[in-house]
């Protein structure tokens, strides 16, 4: 199985989120950035045990970022388990963007599978993999917790529906979006870290494309007023207050 | 010219989110002077339930009810839809972004050459040729507004964002045939499990969540009766679905899902930032918890300092009380 997983680089969960240049521009100082935590956890390792279980095969990760993605995001993924990576030598300037510089590349290799995570932890956007397999005229397993896949490429897969899951059937190529329940996290060892430095990372120039969107500004979220405490003795009072004065109930 | 909706339905039954996003769509033709609202329904779904759409602004609907519709492909859903946007003209296309809308919203985009903003949480702001949008990023930890710059738009609308208010009308209903065949449909649906007598937590508007400080799995009782009792969905924080005291997708915060019920209780849960990322668009938070010290309740509204064990059945007799009184 030829697999390649999209990864993104985000701010760290506990960033603290702030701007510059009148709020039009994240303000990364002080920001540590890691692999978005699902294309890491889910998409990535499900597909590194794919190719264990199958014992053949290639895992490569791909991000569309400047050089310095590759010591932050980049050698991570591969110090995991990915056996090469490819850096596309582009700032991401919007999804479309994004998702037509994966689609070029992926249109000359040929992948049997393309993993993302579910979404960015930064924008948000959960669109990479949709607009990939739209590009790329493959099926789209968006929101899946559990895929089982044999050499042949027939896989079935549990994806997340209104109230609900569905189990369904698919073959390659596929593009699947991985989320919780996919598989678990796994911490680099020394050997893979090692390892890593020696794996080849292959830069591509961007192919040109217009983007669709951009963000204009940001905003803050106002602060949420002072907590109401209730007396733990009258927890009834909890049931009027959310219905009198909050209206909820 | 329309502004064209998608009908999410199950098994015939629209869903809530059907109604938010007619709405939004309603309101933006208004803005835009266009007098259509479209709306796409795929599959077998009754004339009458598709006409009341019309009690939500739409003026059409485009039903085509042909059997290849009953496997949920977002390919075949996608091709659907762009022949409808083609077809009416759509100069906005309105999606929910829940799951069906975050399969299809991406490779419409793609098929229609029109930008697509994701989880829009405001209606858009629009002058002369500029049209943005807002929506939460950083995990709810800030706003972001986008600009789309193509000449046809897709915004797929935040669950919650907008409070469903029924008017009347009626919508037309047109039988359509999509283009769809049998031979786009690739994937093959074998099992769907809905939990149907829950209220699905995505979607949910009142929510009783708890943690690690319930302790173990054992004493999940309370908390699903204080649920039932609210007639509200469960969810969880991430290390009580870690180590499997409650189902994955109970999980919520920035690697689980996010929600933004109008009512979200927080049982025994710290309120660490992750776990905030996803809950922190909830209209009303509660958060009862033992120390008083408890992040959480930095980012609520009430609070009880207390002993779970002791306050959470009494809230239940608050409840049951209230609600015998209110029935
Ligand atoms: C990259 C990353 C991503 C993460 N993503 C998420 C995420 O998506 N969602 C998430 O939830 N977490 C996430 N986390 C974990 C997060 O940091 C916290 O560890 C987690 O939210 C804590 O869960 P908790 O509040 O249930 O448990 P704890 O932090 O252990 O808190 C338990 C709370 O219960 C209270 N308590 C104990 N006994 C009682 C009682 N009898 N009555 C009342 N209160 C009581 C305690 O005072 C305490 O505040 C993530 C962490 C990382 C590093």
């Amino acid at each position: 199985m030829k697999m390649l997983v999209c990864i993104s680089k985000t701010p760290d969960t506990t960033s603290k989120i702030a701007f510059t240049d009148n709020f039009t521009r994240f303000d990364t100082s002080g920001v540590t950035f890691i692999v978005n935590p699902t294309d890491e956890w889910y998409a990535l390792v499900r597909a590194i045990e794919v190719k264990e279980q199958l014992q053949t095969g290639s895992v490569t990760v791909i991000n569309v970022g400047p050089k310095e993605n590759e010591s932050v995001v980049i050698q991570k993924a591969l110090a995991i388990g990915a056996d090469n990576a490819v850096r596309i030598d582009a700032d991401a300037a919007d999804a479309f963007f994004v998702a037509s510089q994966i689609a070029a590349h992926a249109q000359q290799e040929q992948y049997d599978l393309i993993f993302t995570g579910k979404e960015t932890i930064d924008y948000n956007g959960s669109g990479i993999g949709g607009m990939l397999a739209e590009l790329l005229d493959m099926p789209y397993l968006s929101l899946a917790n559990h895929m089982v896949i044999d050499a042949a490429g027939s896989a079935t897969i549990t994806r997340e529906i209104e109230g609900g899951v569905e189990v369904v059937t698919v073959n390659k190529p596929f593009v699947i979006s991985a989320q919780k329940g996919m598989a678990e996290q796994r911490i680099p060892n020394m050997r893979g870290i090692m390892s890593a430095r020696t794996k080849p990372v292959k830069v591509i120039a961007p192919v040109s494309v217009d983007t669709y969107t951009s963000i204009v500004n940001y905003q803050l979220p106002p602060a949420r007023t002072e907590v109401k405490l209730i007396d733990p003795e009258n927890p009834e009072t909890l049931i009027k207050l959310l219905h009198e004065e909050a209206k909820v109930i | 010219m329309s502004v064209l909706i998608y009908v999410t339905h199950a098994n015939g039954v629209i869903k809530k989110s059907t109604f938010e996003t007619a709405l939004y769509a309603r309101k933006v033709a208004d803005m835009l002077g266009t007098a259509d609202v479209v709306a796409v329904s795929l599959g077998n779904v009754s004339q009458a339930e598709l006409a009341a759409l019309g009690n939500y602004g739409v003026t059409r609907v485009l039903a085509d009810n042909s059997s290849v519709f009953t496997q949920f492909d977002s390919a075949a859903q996608t091709k659907a839809l762009a022949n409808a946007a083609t077809a009416t003209n759509a100069q906005v296309v309105v999606l929910s972004h829940n799951s069906a809308g975050k399969a299809i919203a991406p490779r419409l985009s793609v098929r229609l050459k029109a930008g697509l903003v994701t989880g829009a949480i405001d209606l858009p702001v629009i002058s002369g040729a500029s049209f943005t949008v807002k929506k939460s990023v950083f995990s709810g930890k800030a706003f972001a507004n986008y600009a789309i710059h193509t000449p046809v738009k897709i915004v797929s609308v935040s669950p919650n964002a907008f409070p469903v208010v029924k008017g009347s009308g009626s919508a037309t209903v047109e039988a359509w045939q999509s283009g769809v065949l049998g031979a786009d449909v690739k994937v093959t649906v074998k099992e769907v499990k809905t939990m149907s007598d829950k209220v699905a937590l995505p979607e949910a508007e009142l929510v009783v969540s708890a943690g690690r400080g319930m302790k173990g799995p054992e004493n999940w009782g309370m908390i699903e009766e204080l649920a039932d009792a609210l007639g509200a969905a469960t969810a969880c924080s991430r290390p009580v679905a870690d180590v499997h005291w409650r189902p994955h997708h109970e999980h919520v915060g920035q690697t689980g899902i996010a929600i933004s019920p109008n009512l979200y209780i927080a049982i025994g849960i710290s309120g660490a930032i992750q776990h905030l990322a996803g809950v922190n668009s909830s209209k009303v938070i509660v958060v009862i918890n033992k120390d008083p010290e408890a992040p959480f309740f930095k980012a609520a509204d009430y609070g009880i300092v207390g002993d779970a064990f002791e306050i959470v059945p009494r809230l239940i007799q608050a409840v049951k009380t209230f609600k015998a009184q209110n029935a």
